[in-house]
């Protein structure tokens, strides 16, 4: 893989508008968090896409290893009683 | 000069430092230093023409004579335009083309936080919009410059000569004459006597914060205000105006 050479790497989440979630939008590059928030801004929220942003240094965040994929999410597939969708809708109830 | 003259031609000027300085960053359009850099440059670039296209339209509706505003960005020679001799010189590097914007965008932050409150209400509301725009473009340009000056001795180095070679151009800024003052008296235009004092404190400021030396107190050119430019401005119109000269009334 090519060396990067263009200033750290940072992750970017958007907020569309307040009260919702942040979603991870895409990542910057940048030297300092200013550098990071106003690149983020120009390169992510040009036709109003947000009214806030997250900026994460890349290298701050800890992943799950691929290899361990079986054990963390494997045991979710065979758990039907995990899902609201399981239990009968008792009779009369308009929303679970 | 009645107020009518005066008004359209403080138009012209405000939407010619807007037209000409943005065509001077689109030239860094896929040139910048990294992808991020680019996008924001193209993003001031257009908040640029945005706020030309505000003034030039509202100029055109002065003057009365069923023009557009396309018609004044492509149709007017280098002696009627009114932009300042800063906007329209050439990008030079990064630190130049940064030394520029913060010249430029600090005294538009102060003009038009000043127009936000003049008496003429288009002018008023397409300064409150500018406001908003021209304090992230000098917020992007104080960043660099600080950055810059405070980095590499190679980075000091060109912000350095970036600032000093700019300098001769920042006395027009502040120049006044029959237009302004008859607009300042019916309470329409921004007296530049009053911002001056707080451009230069920001510009010393900033210049602080990079490390760099406050120019010392130069010989300054003028001319623009009054359509007399330098060399470069010709080569920028023939560019911007080639397709409306060569085929007039060409649409896509």
């Amino acid at each position: 893989m090519a060396i990067d050479t263009q200033l750290d790497l940072w992750e970017v989440f958007i907020q569309n508008k307040s009260g919702n979630n942040y979603i991870h939008a895409g990542s910057v590059h940048a030297s300092d968090k200013k550098m990071a928030l106003q690149n983020a801004r120009d390169t992510y929220t040009r036709r109003s896409e947000g009214t806030s942003i997250w900026v994460v240094p890349s290298k701050e965040i800890v992943a799950s290893d691929p290899n361990d994929e079986a054990m963390f999410f494997d045991p979710a597939n065979d758990k039907i009683y995990r899902h609201p969708t399981f239990y009968v809708m008792p009779e009369g109830a308009k929303q679970i | 000069m009645n107020t009518q003259e005066a008004l359209y031609n403080y138009c012209l000027r405000l939407g010619d430092n807007a037209l000409i300085h943005a065509h001077r960053i689109c030239e860094w359009c896929s040139n910048a230093p990294f992808i991020e850099e680019d996008l924001a440059l193209s993003n001031i670039a257009l908040d640029l023409i945005g706020s030309a296209q505000c003034f030039l339209k509202y100029a055109a509706e002065i003057d009365g004579k069923g023009k557009t505003e396309d018609d004044l960005a492509y149709r007017r020679s280098e002696r009627q335009y009114f932009n300042y001799l800063l906007v329209e010189q050439p990008n030079g590097d990064f630190a130049n083309t940064m030394a520029r914007l913060l010249l430029m965008s600090a005294f538009d932050v102060y003009l038009f936080e000043t127009l936000t409150t003049s008496k003429d209400e288009a002018i008023a509301a397409y300064a409150a919009k500018t406001l908003k725009e021209v304090k992230y473009h000098l917020a992007h340009a104080s960043d660099w410059v600080i950055r810059l000056g405070d980095g590499t001795e190679e980075s000091k180095y060109r912000m350095q000569k970036a600032i000093n070679d700019l300098w001769l151009f920042s006395g027009e800024l502040f120049e006044m004459d029959e237009t302004d003052t008859i607009l300042i008296n019916e309470g329409i235009a921004c007296n530049l006597h009053d911002i001056k004092p707080k451009w230069q404190n920001y510009i010393s400021s900033v210049l602080e914060k990079a490390t760099l030396n406050l120019p010392e107190a130069i010989h300054m050119v003028k001319g623009g205000k009054n359509g007399l430019h330098t060399e470069y401005l010709g080569h920028i119109l023939s560019e911007m105006q080639y397709l409306q000269r060569a085929y007039p009334e060409a649409k896509w």
